[in-house]
């Protein structure tokens, strides 16, 4: 079973339509007991990151993704799902996230338009099972203003160019995140999520 | 690097597909759901749903759409027409949309536009604006229109330059500009007023009305410095399929996703 966490963030429903749409069983769940039986974990995302750290705190949300993660449970965030993992972030005059992964989420600083809206493509820095079937320099939907950057730059696994590279993948064990929205990527984006629950072993 | 998108958009009324001739003489073609999987499949970057007449019951028609649209398609959805409250926004988003475009209701009161930004952010946020050459003048100026339905639609008394700009000041993650004088000529976008507005805010523009050929679709990403392109009857009587007109794109030096 996999675990979606609703906080409220509005790319919910389509996150679970995609692991509808491969066959996969879910459960939408704000409960910590649902997260820690779930056999893989996904913390969707979007809008604004100290919005969602807030509202992750107000449900108690934090601690069980901390001990999700912790547990070496794998563990999926989307967009706003990959910026609170990390120490900190720029947006809204700066605010902490949840310090999981170490490093800060900046702003993008390109002289080309922000947000950083529509289809781009994704570089794969490493070999991993995310990117099974996932041509080299596939497209990607991004819709975004600020990029992660961990202190480790080994943990990122797949880069993209928009006026500067920034990671869009990162993998640390068995925890893979994505600055892009797979649930909006179309046939990629649905294999993306179908090699996660392939990573975490889960059947149809 | 980010590709220019290509965008079908679907005038939708009670359920079903339509295409207007400015905005006149609705022509059936087809069920928004199926026409949305044709797209996904021809390559489209993203589908716009746009309630025509948005009578409370339509509306009704229109969440069922929408949600039967995101339980099968896999890329961004924006749906406009007759959203005028916060409310209005999020049935349409909890539906499955990604975006909500609203063009009279932000005229008549800017600060919806805002209060979407602030509930669901800048992203979900298009505006849609309808504006018409001043004729007579120079240099040459646009104005905003609304209501644009039955009888040419009303002046809004805004200029479409300063509404743009005010749209991003107040929150709005997108400007779709739809040509009053070309919707529907299949004569090509005002390219002017294209550029005039891409060089004006810092967020995506969105090419809407008066596409005919690909070669139009060329020009508003070139000269008109739009970063997407949305259009309607190019593609809904297959004059053009989205994969010709993407490798046609592709073979001028536009970066599109193929």
């Amino acid at each position: 079973m996999i675990a979606i966490i609703d906080y409220g963030a509005s790319n919910l429903r389509s996150v679970a339509n995609a692991i509808n749409k491969l066959g996969y069983r879910l459960v939408v769940t704000s409960s910590a007991s649902d997260i820690a039986k779930a056999d893989a974990v996904i913390l969707p995302g979007v809008g604004a990151a100290p919005d969602t750290v807030a509202s992750l705190e107000k449900m108690g949300l934090v601690a069980p993704i901390r001990e999700c993660v912790a547990s070496g449970k794998p563990f999926l965030g989307v967009c706003v799902g990959l910026q609170v993992l990390f120490t900190s972030t720029e947006e809204g005059g700066g605010a902490p996230c949840l310090d999981i992964i170490p490093g800060k989420v900046k702003r993008l600083s390109c002289n080309l338009k922000i947000p950083h809206m529509g289809w781009n493509q994704v570089k794969q820095l490493k070999s991993h099972p995310i990117f099974r079937d996932v041509p080299e320099n596939a497209n990607f939907y991004f819709v975004h203003s600020y990029y992660a950057e961990p202190d480790d730059r080994s943990l990122i696994i797949g880069e993209t160019d928009y006026g500067q590279p920034f990671a869009s993948v990162i993998a640390r064990g068995s925890l893979v995140a994505t600055q892009f929205h797979p649930e909006k990527s179309g046939d990629d984006g649905l294999v993306i999520y179908d090699n996660f629950m392939k990573i975490a072993g889960v059947k149809k | 690097m980010l590709t220019k998108r290509i965008i079908p958009c679907l005038d939708v009324k009670g359920g079903r597909v339509v295409k207007g001739i400015k905005f006149r003489d609705h022509r059936d073609a087809g069920d928004p759901v199926q026409l949305a999987a044709f797209y996904n499949q021809q390559g489209a970057d993203e589908l716009v749903f746009y309630d025509i007449t948005a009578s409370s019951d339509e509306r009704n028609i229109m969440v069922d759409v929408v949600r039967r649209t995101a339980d099968q398609i896999f890329i961004p959805l924006t749906v406009g027409g007759g959203l005028r409250t916060v409310a209005d926004m999020r049935r349409m988003l909890e539906a499955g949309a990604d975006k909500v475009s609203i063009n009279t209701a932000a005229v008549l009161d800017p600060a919806l536009i805002s209060r979407g930004a602030e509930r669901f952010g800048s992203q979900c946020i298009v505006l849609g604006m309808d504006a018409r050459r001043v004729a007579g003048v120079s240099p040459v100026r646009w104005q905003v229109f609304t209501h644009t339905g039955a009888d040419g639609g009303r002046a809004a008394g805004r200029d479409a330059i300063e509404w743009a700009a005010l749209a991003v000041r107040m929150g709005a993650g997108e400007i779709v500009v739809n040509s009053i004088d070309a919707d529907g000529t299949k004569t090509g976008y005002d390219l002017e007023l294209l550029r005039a507005i891409s060089e004006t805010v810092s967020v995506p523009v969105v090419a809407s009305g008066g596409a005919g050929t690909p070669e139009d679709l060329y020009l508003a990403l070139t000269q008109g410095k739009a970063d997407a392109v949305l259009a309607a009857s190019i593609f809904h009587f297959g004059t053009h399929p989205i994969s010709e007109i993407k490798q046609y794109l592709k073979n001028r030096g536009i970066a599109v996703r193929i």
